[in-house]
C-alpha cells in the first residue's frame, strides 16, 4: 500500500511546522508541565529529523503516553471535558509526531492538528486567535499536499494550499450564513465547560469587588439609541444582597415573575446590551427595565433575569426607565429580612446607629443623619484596603477608615438596619466608558460596584450610594478619578495613558463588530439576517432551500467551467473549423483528406466570384498552422475576423 | 465434515466468478470500458470519475466530530474552521478532476519478451496544458507506476507486466488515477489502449545441446570441443550479428571487425519439430526450440525451423531469429497465420 511509505524529511518538516504553529497558542492554557513535555517532544523529533535518527522504541512512547495520561488525570481530576481533552490531544499529537514512520501516521497527525486548531477556540475566539488557527490550518494543509506532491518546491506547495484555502472560502461563507444554527449544548456539558468566566458572584465579602476592580476585561457593552443617560444614572443592577452573617452578604428572598412589580415611568432609554458570558442568569440591565422584554423574567428585587444562565455572548434589546419609583408596596418577608442583623458583631457601629435613631425622627431623617455622620468620619476610598477582622464594619468605620465600595455599602446598610430602617446591598456595575470610535458604552469588570437601597414608607426602595460620600468622582468620572494617586490601577485606567486608551478604543470597536457578526452569529441573528434578505419567518426549511439553491449554483458554475474546458480549443483551429462549416453550408464541405491549400484552390474554382478571399484565407491558415513555433495571436485574430466577415452569395 | 470446506470453496469460486462478471458489466456500462480504443486517448470530463479515498473518509469523519464540538460548545469560529476545511475538500475534488482532464495517451513500444519475464509497455502521456500535472499514477495488471508531467510536456511511462504464457499479450484495462492535491479525493479513469506485446515461449533452462551438423542425431554433440573459442577477426559484413562486432577494437579507433569463433561458419543446423522426442508436450517442444534458437543465434549458426504447419528456410542473424521466435510464440494460435 502506498500509505506505508516512509515520509521524506520535507514532509516531516511541514508537519513539524504545522504542529508547532498549532500548539504554540495552546501553551498558555495547557498545564505548564504539559506544555514543556510537548515542546520537548517536538524538539526531540526535530533533532531526530536533523540527524536522520530513528524514532524511539514503541514501548517508550507508550510509557510516556501513560505517564502523561496519569498526569492529566491528576491535574484535572477527571478525563471528560474540554480542558483534559485538549491536554490529552496535545500530548497525543506530539507522541504521534515522534513515533511517525509512515505517511499514514502523518495523515493521522494532520487530523489531530486540525482538531487542536478547533480546540484553540474553546478558550478564545478573538481575531488574533482566528489568524493563528488559520496559519496552523494552512501549514497542516500544506503537509497533506506535500504527501501527494513531494516534487514541488516548498513555496509552490505553500501557494497551492493557500489557493485551496481561498477556494474553500466562498463555501465557508455560504455555510456559515446558511447552515442551520442550533443553540448548543446538544447534551449535558462537563462541569468545566464554563470555567474561566469572570463577573459578579452572588456573594459579597470584603474584597470580592475590589478584586474585579483590577480586571480590564469587558463585562458588557451597551449601544444606546440617542444619548446615553448621565453617569449618575448608570447603575446596572446585579445581585441584590439582603442576608448578612457578619462577614458576607447573600441574596435574600425574592419572587420571580413574568411581569415587573412596578409601573415604568419617566424618561426611557433604549439600548442594546451585549453581555459577555458570566454563567449567571442576571442580565445587568440599567435600572429599571421595561415590562415587555421577551425571553426574560423579572425578579422581586428588580433584577432582569434570562431564562438560562448567560453562557455565551448574548444580545438583548432593552428599555429602561431610571426615574421609576419601585417597591412602594413591599413584602413583609423582604422587609423583615432587610432589617435582620447578626447579634454580637460590630458593637461600636450599633452604638452609633442607636445614637442616630434617637436623634432622628423617622427613617428619612435617620438616613440623612447617617450620611452626615459617615461624611464626618473622613473615610478614604481605595482599591487596596487593609484586611479586616471579625467586627469588619467597626474596624472600617473607626480604625482603618480605608475601604472600597463594598465596605462603604456594607457599613451603610449595617448602620441603617441597626437604626431600624430596612436596607440592603445592591451589586452591579456603575458607569462605563463611551468608546469614541463607535459610540458604544463599554462597561468593564473594573466598573463593578456595590451600593445600597433603603426602604422608606411612601417612597419604596431608594438608591443610596455611600461611596459617593468619600469619592463623589467615582460616580461621575469612574474609578481612576476617584482613587488616590498611590493606588494600583489597571494599566489602561491610569491617567496619562491616553494614546494607549485610544488604541484600545479602536481595538474594542473592531472586536465588537467581530463579536456581533462572527462570534455572535446565532439562531436569532441568522433569523434576523434572513428576514432582512426578504424571507419572512425563516425556519430550517428556508435554510435548507437556500443551501440547496447555493449547492445548485455551485454545480452550475462547475458545469459552466467544464463546458468552457471543452471549448478551450486552439483559436486557429477554431477559426478554420468555422470556415469549413461556413462553406459546408454552401455545399463545399472540406474532405477529410484535403489540405488547406488544395481546399482553397477547389473553393476558388467553385466560387469564382470569391476566389480571392477564399484563397487568401486558406493560404493564411496554412502559413500560420505550418510555421515553426506558435502562431502570432494577432494574425490569428485577423484571420478569424476575415472568416467571420466572409459573405458568400 | 470433510465435504464442507470443499463445498464452501466452490461457493467462493462461484461467487468470485459472479463478481468478475459483474465487474465486466459494470466496466462496460459505467466506465464505458470496451474494446481497445484508437489512439490518442484524450480524457474528457465524461470519463473521469471522482470518489473519496479512505483518508478522505477519515477526514470527513473528523470534520463531523469537529462540527458537533462546535455546535455543542457554541464555537462560531469552530463552525467557520469546519466549513473552511469542508470547502477545501470540495475544491480538492475539482483540482483532482482537473489534474486528469485532457491528458492524452498514446501507446508506445512494447519489445517482445520471453514468458516469465516482465513485458514493458511504454505509454506516452502528453500534457497540453501549460501547468504541471503532479502525482499521477498508472496502474495495469496490478502494477502501479507513479509519474508526473511538466507544463506542456510529455512522459514516457513504462508499465512492467509479468507475463506467463506465450502469444500476444494485450495491455488491457489501464487505470490512470491521482489523489492530488490532498489525498482526500481520488480521480480516475479507465482506458484500454490498443497495445500488445509479443511473448515468446520461455526458453528451456537447461536444454540439450544443439542438433549440430548434418547429423540429425539428437543428444549427440557432433562438433569439436571449444565451440565458443575465439578464433580471430575478419572484416565486418552488414549481415553480421552486432554481438560479434569487436567493439573494443572499434573503440580504440580501429576498423569495424567481426569476431570469429571456431565452428561458427561451419554449422548449419535443422531445428525440426518432428525430431524431438515423441513424449515431449507442445509447450516443452516450443521451449526447447526457443532455447536452441537463442543458442544458435549466440553462436552465429545458420539454422532452419520446421514446425508441423510451417517451415522457415535456413538463415542467420537477428532478423531470422526474431521471425522464428515469433512463429514459436504464436504457434497454434489463431493469429499465427497473419503474423
Amino acid at each position: 500500500m502506498r500509505d506505508t511509505r516512509a515520509p521524506t524529511p520535507a514532509q516531516f518538516g511541514w508537519l513539524l511546522a504545522a504542529v508547532t504553529a498549532t500548539l504554540a497558542p495552546h501553551a498558555i492554557e495547557l498545564p505548564y508541565w504539559l506544555a514543556i513535555l510537548c515542546a520537548s517532544l517536538i524538539a526531540i523529533r526535530s533533532a531526530l529529523l536533523w540527524r536522520r535518527g530513528k524514532p524511539p522504541h514503541q514501548l517508550v512512547i507508550v510509557l510516556v503516553a501513560v505517564a502523561a495520561g496519569i498526569g492529566v488525570r491528576f491535574e484535572f481530576s477527571h478525563f471528560f471535558g474540554k480542558d483534559p481533552g485538549v491536554a490529552l490531544l496535545a500530548v497525543l499529537l506530539c507522541l504521534k509526531l515522534l513515533e511517525s514512520r509512515t505517511t499514514r501516521d502523518l495523515r493521522a497527525a494532520v487530523l489531530l492538528a486540525y482538531f487542536l486548531q478547533l480546540g484553540l477556540f474553546f478558550y478564545n475566539q478573538t481575531p488574533g486567535i482566528a489568524a493563528l488557527a488559520l496559519a496552523g490550518a494552512l501549514l497542516t494543509t500544506t503537509t497533506l499536499l506535500s504527501l501527494e506532491d513531494a516534487a514541488a518546491r516548498p513555496v509552490a506547495q505553500l501557494r497551492t494550499s493557500a489557493v485551496l484555502l481561498s477556494q474553500g472560502l466562498p463555501f465557508m461563507l455560504v455555510l456559515f450564513v446558511l447552515f442551520p444554527r442550533v443553540q448548543g449544548p446538544l447534551w449535558g456539558l462537563p462541569s468545566d465547560a464554563y470555567s474561566g468566566m469572570t463577573g459578579l458572584s452572588d456573594t459579597m465579602t470584603p474584597g470580592s469587588i475590589s478584586q474585579l476592580g483590577l480586571s480590564d476585561a469587558i463585562a458588557f457593552r451597551a449601544e444606546f439609541d440617542g444619548t446615553p443617560p448621565p453617569p449618575s444614572q448608570r447603575y446596572w443592577r446585579g445581585p441584590v444582597l439582603t442576608r448578612y452573617d457578619g462577614r458576607s452578604w447573600r441574596p435574600g428572598f425574592s419572587t420571580i415573575a413574568r411581569e415587573p412589580r412596578y409601573e415604568p415611568s419617566g424618561r426611557a432609554y433604549e439600548y442594546r446590551l451585549t453581555l459577555e458570558p458570566h454563567n449567571q442568569p442576571w442580565l445587568l440591565a440599567l435600572d429599571f427595565p421595561a415590562a415587555d422584554i421577551p425571553k426574560t423574567r423579572y425578579a422581586g428585587d428588580f433584577r432582569l433575569l434570562a431564562e438560562q444562565p448567560v453562557r455565551m455572548r448574548t444580545r438583548f434589546d432593552l428599555r429602561s426607565y431610571p426615574a421609576t419609583a419601585v417597591g412602594k408596596v413591599e413584602d413583609a418577608i423582604v422587609l423583615a429580612e432587610a432589617q435582620r442583623l447578626p447579634a454580637n458583631v460590630n458593637p461600636r457601629s450599633r452604638a452609633l446607629a442607636r445614637e442616630i435613631a434617637t436623634e432622628g425622627a423617622g427613617p428619612s431623617e435617620i438616613l440623612a443623619l447617617t450620611l452626615e455622620r459617615l461624611r464626618g468620619l473622613d473615610l478614604t476610598y481605595t482599591l487596596s484596603p487593609p484586611l479586616l477582622g471579625t467586627h469588619s464594619v467597626d474596624e472600617f468605620l473607626f480604625d482603618t477608615r480605608q475601604g472600597f465600595c463594598e465596605h462603604f455599602a456594607s457599613a451603610f446598610v449595617f448602620l441603617m438596619r441597626a437604626a431600624g430602617v430596612p436596607a440592603r446591598v445592591v451589586t452591579g456595575y456603575q458607569g462605563g466608558e463611551i468608546n469614541p470610535v463607535d459610540g458604544s458604552l463599554v462597561v468593564r469588570q473594573s466598573d463593578a460596584h456595590a451600593w445600597a437601597e433603603v426602604w422608606l414608607v411612601g417612597r419604596g426602595w431608594v438608591r443610596v450610594d455611600p461611596t459617593a460620600l468619600a469619592a463623589p468622582s467615582r460616580i461621575e468620572s469612574g474609578l481612576s478619578a476617584a482613587l488616590p494617586d498611590w493606588d494600583v490601577l489597571p494599566l489602561l485606567r491610569r491617567p496619562g495613558m491616553d494614546w494607549l486608551r485610544d488604541l484600545r478604543h479602536r481595538w474594542d470597536a473592531v472586536s465588537n463588530t467581530w463579536n456581533q457578526w462572527v462570534l455572535g452569529y446565532n439562531p436569532d441573528r441568522q433569523r434576523d439576517l434572513l428576514e432582512r434578505m426578504g424571507f419572512p419567518q425563516p425556519d430550517w426549511r428556508t435554510l435548507a432551500m437556500l443551501l440547496g439553491v447555493s449547492a445548485a449554483g455551485l454545480m452550475l458554475l462547475l458545469l459552466a467551467w467544464a463546458f468552457a474546458q471543452r471549448r478551450q480549443h486552439d483559436p486557429l483551429d477554431a477559426a478554420w473549423t468555422s470556415f469549413s462549416r461556413k462553406l459546408a453550408r454552401h455545399g463545399a464541405a472540406r474532405h477529410p483528406w484535403e489540405g488547406p491549400l488544395d481546399y482553397g484552390k477547389r473553393l476558388a474554382m467553385t466560387f469564382p466570384e470569391h476566389a480571392e478571399p477564399l484563397r487568401t484565407i486558406s493560404e493564411d491558415y496554412a502559413r500560420l498552422r505550418y510555421r515553426i513555433g506558435p502562431a502570432d495571436p494577432h494574425s490569428v485574430r485577423l484571420l478569424a475576423r476575415h472568416i467571420r466577415r466572409l459573405k458568400l452569395k | 465434515m470433510p465435504a464442507r470446506p470443499d463445498a464452501s470453496r466452490h461457493h467462493i469460486i462461484a461467487s468470485r466468478r459472479h463478481l468478475v462478471t459483474l465487474r465486466r458489466h459494470l466496466d462496460r456500462w459505467l466506465f464505458r470500458v470496451g474494446p481497445p480504443e484508437p489512439s490518442p486517448i484524450v480524457l474528457g470530463q465524461r470519463r473521469i470519475f471522482v470518489l473519496p479515498t479512505p483518508a478522505g473518509l477519515a477526514f470527513a469523519a473528523a470534520l463531523l466530530v469537529m462540527l458537533i464540538a462546535s455546535i455543542n460548545y457554541n464555537l462560531s469560529l469552530g463552525y467557520a474552521l469546519v466549513f473552511l476545511l469542508g470547502g477545501v475538500s470540495v475544491a480538492s475534488i475539482v483540482h483532482a478532476f482537473r489534474n486528469l482532464l485532457h491528458l492524452s495517451f498514446s501507446p508506445g513500444r512494447a519489445e517482445p519478451v520471453f514468458a516469465g519475464e516482465s513485458a514493458c509497455f511504454h505509454i506516452v502521456v502528453a500534457n497540453h496544458r501549460p501547468a504541471r500535472r503532479p502525482a499521477l499514477r498508472l496502474t495495469a495488471h496490478g502494477a502501479a507506476v507513479p509519474f508526473e508531467i511538466g507544463a506542456g510536456d510529455g512522459a514516457d511511462v513504462t508499465v512492467p507486466v509479468v507475463t506467463a504464457t506465450r502469444g500476444w499479450m494485450t495491455l488491457g484495462r489501464v487505470r490512470i488515477e491521482t489523489t492530488y492535491p490532498l489525498g482526500l479525493i481520488r480521480a480516475w479513469s479507465v482506458l484500454v489502449p490498443d497495445q500488445r506485446c509479443l511473448v515468446y515461449p520461455a526458453p528451456e533452462p537447461t536444454p540439450p545441446p544443439l542438433p549440430e551438423g548434418a547429423s540429425r542425431n539428437l543428444g549427440q554433440r557432433a562438433g569439436a570441443a571449444g565451440d565458443d573459442d575465439f578464433a580471430g577477426l575478419r572484416t565486418h559484413q552488414p549481415a553480421d550479428s552486432p554481438r560479434h562486432v569487436a567493439w573494443k577494437t572499434l573503440a580504440r579507433g580501429g576498423p569495424m571487425l567481426t569476431k570469429q569463433f571456431s565452428g561458427m561458419d561451419g554449422g548449419e543446423i535443422d531445428l525440426d519439430w518432428n525430431d524431438l522426442p515423441a513424449n515431449l508436450g507442445t509447450e516443452a517442444r516450443l521451449s526447447r526450440m526457443t532455447a536452441w534458437i537463442m543458442a544458435a543465434e549466440r553462436r552465429g549458426l545458420a539454422f532452419s525451423l520446421t514446425l508441423p504447419d510451417t517451415r522457415i528456410a535456413t538463415g542467420r542473424g537477428p532478423q531470422h531469429s526474431t521471425s522464428c521466435l515469433q512463429r514459436l510464440a504464436l504457434f497454434g494460435t489463431d493469429v499465427a497465420a497473419d503474423a
